[in-house]
């Protein structure tokens, strides 16, 4: 079990290399030149030579390479290009609010997802199931950004329950739950169906299998049959596929924290994007793809810890 | 037989009628639009949904309803070209991952193992930062970042397939791997890409929508429903409806090869027949 879990902390360090090198040659090189795209193409070719100065632009890539490389070991993500505000710091700031959406959209997922796929699948092949079923297409079917939209118009716009925009104040636990709220119910509905579909697949395999047969026929209740025997089983795969689905949320977090006007990661990296804003583009690719390596990490050790059939060669 | 069964699944009917009035629509829409989509109405600026404008109108008087209809071509187009792309490179891919067993094979299976681990959304972010916002850059994004699922498809699929006897046997009569790869395996494994198409044109769609709203992908002034909400959004408040009715075309398609991809799977994979939709 040690050795499984240092080999999976070990096969991280190349995953991340991977990444990090693949978003440097995406904002480097593809697009041109940083410089001119920053600028515009009337810049003096003074102004020119300044910023890329500014940027480590006017040395060879390598160097360009090792240097990004050593600075990011060491924590230093570069500065704003607008305000020259250190990058780290814009960021721990934002983290936490993408944090708080993506596991509270995680917890919606499951509280509706998963008690809805055991119904369905006790009420297999019912019109309840099928509303289920028609439920859970649409639930992938919604881009999550217009169910976001749909809320917002619905509960904010209309009936004025909810703020419009915003994150909260992250110290008042209360300013910030009342804006977390539709932002993780919007991710969190589609995270559901995602999870409703799974757990009824899996609870329908289940109560398909041998021992479930036995159990029923040993005169044990049907109650106790389905809580004791099928659900513990069926529950597994769902437990992995929801921690895998925790990179997904943190995906469609960026739609979100836009229509909300969230300052989490996925503002700040769209908002940049838009203003050409390099440094803060490749720090926040950076960040959000060791986010989701970290997430998956977990989610891997979490499995083998959950179910003692898998192998740790 | 396996087409009445199609038919007969209620599901799948209706993403296949679903599927079919899009696409006439996409055909038709300059027939069928009221407006032209670009044509302003300046003294009729935001006018609310009515019989004149069915879905009202924007800050520069262009018809909304008209809009949406147009849009059904860009998203159809960059639905099913970018899934081509993801599809044709991956199984390209997949193939010889599959078929050959060497450095190659491994580091190409290393390579798809890393970059499935995250978000096709994230995927297709890191690809519109590489060649620039736009209408061809966002086929190629949302391309890119299928074609680790298609590899994985493609490769499992050849595995199975590379194990059975008529390949050993065309081995031993001498043809070549391409040869045997050509006319053997990739007809074999067609059907489990297609079916595995239909599906992801659903996500491509969504994808290219996501991106447009967040003003990396189609760019104005051709109306996609994506920059369509993503413009209307700054109307928020005052004509909600710039947002809400874009948005219904996108749900429709959505849905509509989310239930024909569904149908096709239920029909096509016969250990998931009637149990898992």
């Amino acid at each position: 079990m040690v050795t499984f879990i240092l080999r999976r902390l070990l096969l991280t360090i190349p995953t991340i290399l991977v990444v990090v090198t693949v978003v440097f040659f995406s904002v480097r090189g593809l697009g041109g030149d940083p410089a001119m795209a920053i600028l515009g193409d009337r810049a003096t070719p003074e102004a020119l030579e300044v910023l890329r100065e500014r940027l480590g632009l006017n040395q060879p890539l390598w160097k360009q390479y090792t240097s990004f490389l050593w600075d990011l070991a060491h924590g230093n993500l570069g500065r704003d290009l607008r305000t020259d505000q250190p990058v780290a710091e814009l960021f721990k700031r934002a983290v936490p609010y993408t944090i708080d959406l993506a596991i509270w959209a995680t917890v919606i997922g499951i509280l509706i997802g998963v008690p809805a796929g055991i119904l369905a699948a006790l009420k297999w092949n019912t019109p309840l199931d099928f509303f289920g079923r028609f439920v859970g297409i649409l639930g992938f079917s919604f881009p999550t950004f217009y169910l976001s939209i749909l809320l917002l118009f619905i509960f904010s716009l209309t009936l004025g329950w909810f703020p419009m925009i915003g994150g909260g104040e992250l110290s008042d636990l209360v300013d910030r739950a009342y804006h977390l709220f539709l932002p993780a119910l919007s991710l969190g509905l589609i995270k559901s169906a995602f999870v409703m579909r799974l757990t009824r697949s899996s609870m329908l395999n289940v109560l398909h299998e041998d021992y479930v047969t036995t159990a029923r026929s040993k005169g044990l209740r049907e109650r106790v049959v389905i809580y004791k025997h099928a659900l513990r089983n069926s529950l597994i795969p769902v437990v992995t596929m929801i921690s895998l689905y925790l990179a997904v949320t943190i995906g469609g977090s960026i739609e979100v924290e836009i229509v909300f006007n969230r300052p989490g990661l996925g503002k700040f990296l769209i908002g940049a994007i838009q203003e050409r804003n390099y440094p803060i583009i490749q720090s926040g690719l950076v960040v959000l793809s060791v986010l989701i390596v970290i997430v998956n990490l977990i989610t891997d050790l979490s499995y083998a810890l959950i179910d003692p059939r898998i192998k740790y060669d | 037989m396996e087409i009445r069964r199609f038919l007969k699944n209620k599901v799948s009917f209706f993403g296949f009628l679903l599927v079919t009035l899009i696409i006439i629509t996409a055909i038709l829409s300059p027939l069928i639009s009221p407006y032209d989509p670009l044509e302003q109405h300046m003294v009729k600026r935001f006018s609310k949904p009515s019989a004149e404008f069915f879905g009202g109108t924007d800050r520069y008087g262009r018809d909304i309803f008209s809009r949406t209809l147009w849009g059904t071509r860009i998203s159809l187009v960059v639905g099913f070209s970018a899934t081509a792309i993801g599809a044709i490179l991956g199984t390209v891919l997949g193939l010889i991952a599959g078929y050959t067993k060497g450095h190659l094979s491994k580091g190409i299976m290393w390579l798809t193992d890393v970059f499935m681990s995250f978000p096709t959304m994230v995927l297709a972010i890191i690809v519109v930062v590489a060649f620039g916002p736009g209408n061809q850059n966002v086929v190629l994004a949302i391309g890119l970042a299928f074609t680790p699922r298609f590899i994985r498809l493609a490769r499992a699929s050849t595995l199975s397939v590379s194990e059975q006897v008529f390949i050993e046997a065309s081995r031993a009569t001498g043809q070549s791997s391409v040869g045997i790869i050509g006319k053997h395996v990739l007809p074999n494994i067609a059907g489990d890409i297609i079916v595995m198409s239909t599906l992801w044109i659903a996500t491509a769609i969504r994808l290219e929508a996501s991106l447009s709203f967040l003003g990396l992908g189609t760019q104005p002034p051709t109306p996609s429903w994506g920059n369509m909400i993503r413009e209307g959004m700054l109307y928020f408040m005052r004509a909600p409806w710039l947002s809400l009715v874009p948005g219904a075309g996108i749900f429709f398609t959505v849905i509509g090869f989310n239930m024909l991809g569904d149908g096709m799977r239920d029909v096509l994979d016969p250990k998931l027949r009637g149990r898992l939709t």
